[in-house]
């Protein structure tokens, strides 16, 4: 399997040449990151080149980059003020309700689209991502002209993270309720969510309403870079 | 259901062809859940469908991404609900790929095991639900009696007869139980009863287990006597929902639904995960692409998921040891240990309060679900949550074929369109 990878590696450098932006293999997986301008070029030369041959897009999923790497809980030292389980604010986005997005300078574009190809002809997988230049508006070429399931997967990501797909014949939203409001897979929509939906009985219908729960952290979020069991060796040298 | 007249032409002067709206679902039986289906008719024949999913949308991946990693197993069960451990499945896989967690062989076998009595599971819902749609009520109550004996193995496994939770990052949650569960005498079951019932329970679950793998394939025959050369069945199934196999891989199709589409791709035998390189079956594979011939696969999957329950009995019977990883980081001490130890007491605490944290990295794992590809991407930054949690449900790309497959068809044959894409709407919506 390794090999095979490296394989693909070094035809995937040969024949995108300049449209790829890096080539990382971890895991035996191998992720390839490419500009949005370059996006449908490359993706037709990795369906159409016979070794590649990826005609089947598997998977599309949007990622929001902007807590990551983002801790709750201080892992160096004591701190003398502790951890309130709710009371204050650790991370955006968690329990709050009206949080603007507050602006942190990430390395990378806030979002990427992180497309999941199979081939089966060659048995092999590839995983492209794309950064979406704009934070604001974030936007990349649609490839549902190259593989008709992206259909509803780029709705998805639309539906969840806000990601407009240029060039999709049908963007709707496809997973949240009629008229909803937002992209709630972002990392600053709030878990609780902004309206709560409920029959009132004076009114005689169902109404959306502020959402009324406490909203409130059962376990932080902890970082520890002492990653302790990458194999059995290492942790008995540590002991 | 209610019907809409189409406004664009209301002064037209012969109306002998109209073009209706029809809403089909979000409580409709034939819709397998909260499907909710506009379809644009003209007369009986169907223009376009347009599925409108989400009602069950419960953000089981933003969840995912607010608790420790053990906490989401339980959440996996519940998207395909009809093959829970199967969704167990490809989530602690793609944990322990990004650990690089190697895991005792029998938890292997077991885990192989209960794949392939999820997938018995799954294809008997998917059978009875698909013959009482298009109208063969029989099969329904065929294929629940034999549900019943593998849930019975789910519960003397794990306690739950649906929700399992029973596999861990690092194997399973404990070993096969010595004693197979026994019926009492009660109000429904009198003593005769109760002998017959428990007529295969005298032994351990393998026991069960062997003993049902002996009497199942003359209860696939059961099916088969009525389905396959049935008229009616064939009528309503035969070239209905014709997918070529260019246009299967198009749309992401997977599975049975790829299998039955004429492509030979079962994730088992082309890219094996656990121990499916060691054992023995044969991957059916489809002619024509109809519904027929996916009826046809899963039959014969079936079968031969049976067959590997039998070698992996075989090989479980012989071979005892560890079910799970004997590394403290990731799976909790025994209890005795955490009541003697300070430190798996330690351990103990750290494992259920903050839970373990994963390296950073992006990891993609697949298994070769019942019903399809089933995956999860998942990305860490080094934290004890997941930051990202995608999971690539098969139903997911099936359904959005169905305006592809049903165009043209008529309205009845909508439901056996739905029926052959073996749709849940757990993992669908998610």
């Amino acid at each position: 399997m390794g090999e095979r990878i490296h394989q693909l590696g070094s035809d995937l450098q040969r024949v995108l040449a300049s449209m790829v932006q890096s080539l990382d293999i971890e895991h035996d997986e191998i992720t390839l990151t490419a500009k949005p301008g370059d996006l449908n070029e490359a993706m037709l030369a990795l369906r159409d080149t016979p070794e590649f041959g990826f005609e089947q897009l598997v998977d599309l999923s949007g990622v929001d980059y902007l807590e990551y790497g983002v801790g709750e809980w201080s892992t160096h030292g004591a701190t003398s003020a502790g951890f309130s389980r709710g009371a204050e604010k650790a991370s955006f986005g968690r329990f709050t309700f009206d949080d603007p997005a507050q602006a942190r300078t990430l390395e990378n574009p806030r979002f990427a689209v992180v497309y999941h190809l199979l081939s089966v002809a060659c048995n092999q997988r590839l995983r492209v991502r794309v950064f979406c230049d704009d934070d604001e508006l974030p936007m990349v070429p649609s490839v549902h002209h190259i593989w008709a399931s992206a259909d509803w997967y780029e709705r998805e990501a639309f539906d969840l993270y806000g990601i407009i797909f240029e060039g999709h014949p049908d963007l709707r939203r496809i997973l949240t309720d009629y008229g909803f409001t937002g992209h709630p897979f972002r990392k600053d929509f709030p878990l609780v969510g902004h309206v709560e939906v409920r029959y009132d009985p004076e009114q005689k219908r169902v109404i959306y309403q502020p959402v009324s729960i406490e909203p409130r952290i059962t376990v932080p979020k902890v970082i520890r870079d002492d990653y302790r069991f990458e194999s059995g060796e290492s942790q008995e040298n540590d002991a | 259901m209610t019907t809409v007249l189409n406004q664009a032409n209301p002064k037209r002067t012969m109306p002998e062809l109209r073009n209706y709206t029809m809403n089909f679902g979000p409580q409709h039986p034939a819709a397998h859940g909260v499907l909710r289906l506009v379809l644009e008719m003209e007369g009986e024949v169907v223009q376009r469908a347009d599925p409108h999913i989400g009602l069950l949308h419960r953000a089981t991946e933003k969840l995912a991404e607010s608790k420790p990693y053990n906490h989401s197993i339980g959440y996996m069960d519940r998207l395909d609900y009809v093959s829970m451990m199967c969704n167990e499945h490809v989530y602690v896989l793609a944990i322990e790929k990004l650990v690089g967690l190697e895991v005792p062989v029998r938890a292997q076998y077991i885990r192989v095991m209960f794949d392939e009595i999820t997938r018995i599971l799954n294809h008997l819902l998917w059978l009875g639900a698909h013959a009482l749609d298009i109208g063969a009520m029989t099969v329904f109550l065929y294929a629940f009696r034999e549900r019943e004996d593998l849930m019975d193995c789910y519960e003397a496994v794990s306690g739950a007869r649906m929700h399992a939770t029973y596999y861990r990052p690092g194997g399973v949650h404990r070993d096969l139980p010595a004693q197979m569960p026994k019926y009492v005498e009660s109000r429904w079951h009198d003593k005769k009863d109760v002998a017959r019932l428990n007529q295969a329970r005298t032994g351990s679950l393998l026991d069960f287990i062997e003993d049902f793998t002996w009497r199942f394939p003359a209860c696939v025959d059961e099916y088969e006597t009525l389905l396959t050369e049935n008229r009616i069945w064939k009528q309503r199934t035969v070239d209905i929902g014709i997918v070529s196999p260019e246009r299967a891989l198009q749309l992401g199709f997977t599975g049975p639904m790829l299998r039955g589409s004429g492509i030979e791709w079962d994730l088992r035998r082309k890219q094996p995960y656990e121990v499916y390189e060691h054992l023995d079956f044969q991957v059916p594979v489809g002619v024509n692409g109809d519904c027929y011939d996916r009826y046809l696969v899963r039959i014969e999957e079936m079968r031969q998921a049976n067959e590997i329950i039998r070698q992996c009995v075989n090989w479980l019977r012989a071979h005892p040891g560890p079910v799970m990883v004997d590394n403290h980081k990731i799976s909790p001490p025994a209890r005795t240990q955490m009541k003697m130890g300070m430190e798996e007491l330690i351990h103990h605490f750290k494992l259920f309060t903050e839970g373990y944290c994963l390296p950073k990295g992006e990891v993609y794992s697949a298994i070769e679900h019942p019903k399809g590809e089933m995956g999860i991407y998942l990305v860490s930054d080094g934290a004890n949550k997941p930051y990202r949690l995608k999971i690539r449900a098969p139903g997911f790309a099936h359904l959005a074929a169905l305006d592809e497959m049903s165009r043209g068809h008529m309205l009845a044959d909508v439901v056996a369109i739905i029926g052959t894409q073996d749709i849940v709407f757990g993992e669908i919506d998610r």
